[in-house]
């Protein structure tokens, strides 16, 4: 049975509306890239699924419907998220951000700070006074202390040194290996996305143009979706 | 020079047990008051800072639950020192003289009214917050005045200050010893609270509500607990502050109150452990002070705060420590 399904999933901004029909289907413990142009849709689809914007369609959580639900009860059944642009608490500390969030399960202070070792040398700083990449690294280490289901993560390492983006795509691949958390990530790299991902789905004007395994996306599809 | 908060903290509870102490040596019972009334405002403003400080809720009519404990130890001891009882109608209850009676009502009273004014206002935010929890307190003010049956405008006095087991309550030091202790626990309830994970959250849920929507908490549900705990810690100085004046009367349900309580928060230090302690020792001192030299004292009192708002953000804490923010 699939983790996450969407199912010709509808979301509207006012009166513009910006999901036409989005379809992916997630199974446990895979990593699923969620791909294409500026403007199709792949945050809106983010935000659909953990309920900050009202959606129309089939939207399933392991069995429970999500639209049922508001966007608390959707972290609390296991979708941890990374938003785009870091959003920590800024005026808490390093560990204080992960205690807040923190509900029992595997990743606790100690797991997360052996993840981003970085984290634990700045305990004690604010989150305000972080390099935007271990902001980075305290948006994921926060997701990943309420012990998701799955995880997403929007343009995650966008805008930062390569060696942090190295960094954080280095722990997702340890992730994937280790625990086997079914990841949902948007990112610009397609080199990277290839490395780490098992599935891909790639959105054009707000509806899934193409999906299926990363291994048979060709370049031609990513060409005409993504334009790499 | 920049003291480290923890020593400063230190410092203030202990010049706070010396005082009466100094002034007991020298026997200046008037002093011991004066410093008592301090600690049961303290109270009243720790009480608020776990609302303002940490969940940045902005009430303007904590004096709700300062009037409540008030009231709820007035009217107790009324009855029970004129031995009639409260009559319900079905049924009456007898009055009681024990203090800490008196407190598990006026604490159970203050939780009640607490839940249905943040259930009503926390929907709100910002300015409609305050304008909201104004109103509540100007409901309360009023019906005070008008429940002729207790007194109504002209309040209501208390003959002799209630008694606790062991203790003999109008001795001015004795009094001080117990108000001093419930100071001591409430400081350490904020402590524990502001950095436990839920003074995080709610602290996190004051920078931003949705961000902790999205690791599974709610906001709602924060404020309202931090609310309700605020109330709740603010009625019991109420109930304190009766008993010291003897006398109740609706100015405990005034809006000024409210008002003074938010001064002393920003004079300390807002969200700060000591914030609300030194704050109501300044202010206190203050009153004191210039208010024997000239009746217009308050307006030495609105300079002060005007300067600690343009060049003191941090309050007098943040003065002293260097560190404007409440938070690490």
């Amino acid at each position: 049975m699939s983790l996450l399904t969407l199912e010709n999933l509808t979301a509207s901004y006012g009166s513009s509306q910006a999901l036409f029909g989005v379809d992916l289907t997630m199974a446990e413990g895979e990593v699923t890239a969620l791909m294409g142009r500026n403007g199709m849709g792949k945050s809106t689809t983010v935000k659909a699924i953990c309920r900050m914007i009202a959606s129309q369609g089939g939207l399933v959580l392991d069995g429970q419907d999500l639209h049922r639900l508001p966007s608390h009860k959707v972290a609390q059944l296991g979708v941890g998220l990374v938003p785009e642009g870091r959003r920590c608490f800024a005026d808490l500390t390093v560990r204080e951000n992960l205690i807040a969030a923190a509900r029992p399960g595997q990743w606790s202070l100690a797991s997360v700070t052996a993840l981003f070792p970085r984290l634990g040398e700045r305990a004690g700083q604010r989150a305000a006074s972080l390099s935007g990449g271990e902001q980075q690294m305290l948006a994921v280490g926060r997701a990943l202390m309420t012990n998701p289901r799955l995880l997403i993560l929007d343009e995650a390492t966008e805008g930062l040194a390569p060696i942090i983006r190295q960094e954080i795509w280095a722990a997702l691949r340890h992730l994937k290996q280790e625990t086997g958390m079914a990841i949902l990530v948007i990112d610009k790299s397609l080199k990277e996305l290839r490395r780490v991902s098992d599935r891909a789905v790639l959105l054009a004007r707000g509806k899934t143009a193409w999906a299926g395994r990363m291994a048979d996306l060709t370049s031609d599809i990513s060409e005409k979706y993504v334009g790499v | 020079m920049r003291l480290k908060e923890t020593y400063l903290n230190a410092a203030v509870l202990l010049g706070l047990l010396a005082v009466p102490l100094f002034a007991l040596v020298t026997d200046e019972p008037f002093t011991i008051t004066l410093v008592t009334r301090a600690v049961i405002l303290a109270l009243a403003a720790v009480g608020l800072n776990i609302a303002l400080g940490i969940g940045g809720l902005v009430s303007f009519g904590h004096a709700v639950f300062f009037g409540l404990g008030g009231y709820a130890m007035g009217i107790l001891a009324h009855h029970a020192q004129t031995y009639t009882a409260m009559d319900f109608g079905a049924f009456s209850i007898a009055g009681t003289k024990v203090m800490p009676v008196i407190w598990v009502v006026a604490v159970t009273l203050c939780a009640l009214v607490a839940l249905l004014i943040g259930l009503l206002s926390l929907r709100t935010s910002g300015v409609y917050f305050i304008m909201i929890t104004l109103a509540f307190g100007q409901m309360f003010f009023y019906f005070a005045i008008s429940w002729a049956q207790y007194g109504g405008e002209d309040g209501l006095s208390i003959y002799v200050r209630n008694d606790f087991p062991g203790l003999n309550t109008l001795v001015p030091i004795q009094y001080f010893g117990i108000c001093f202790v419930l100071l001591a626990l409430a400081l350490l309830l904020f402590h524990r609270l502001q950095n436990a994970p839920f003074g995080l959250a709610l602290n996190a849920a004051r920078q931003t509500a949705a961000r902790v929507e999205t690791v599974g908490l709610t906001p709602m549900h924060l404020k309202l607990v931090a609310f309700v705990i605020s109330g709740v810690i603010t009625g019991l100085a109420g109930a304190l502050f009766a008993d010291l004046n003897r006398f109740v009367s609706p100015s405990m349900f005034s809006w000024q109150l409210s008002g003074e309580l938010i001064v002393l928060i920003i004079i300390g230090g807002v969200g700060r452990l000591m914030g609300p302690v030194i704050g109501a020792c300044v202010f206190v001192a203050l009153e004191h002070l210039l208010g024997g030299l000239t009746v217009y004292w308050h307006i030495y009192l609105g300079l002060i705060l005007l300067s600690i708002v343009l060049f003191a953000r941090g309050g007098v804490i943040g003065l002293l420590t260097g560190k404007e923010g409440a938070h690490v």
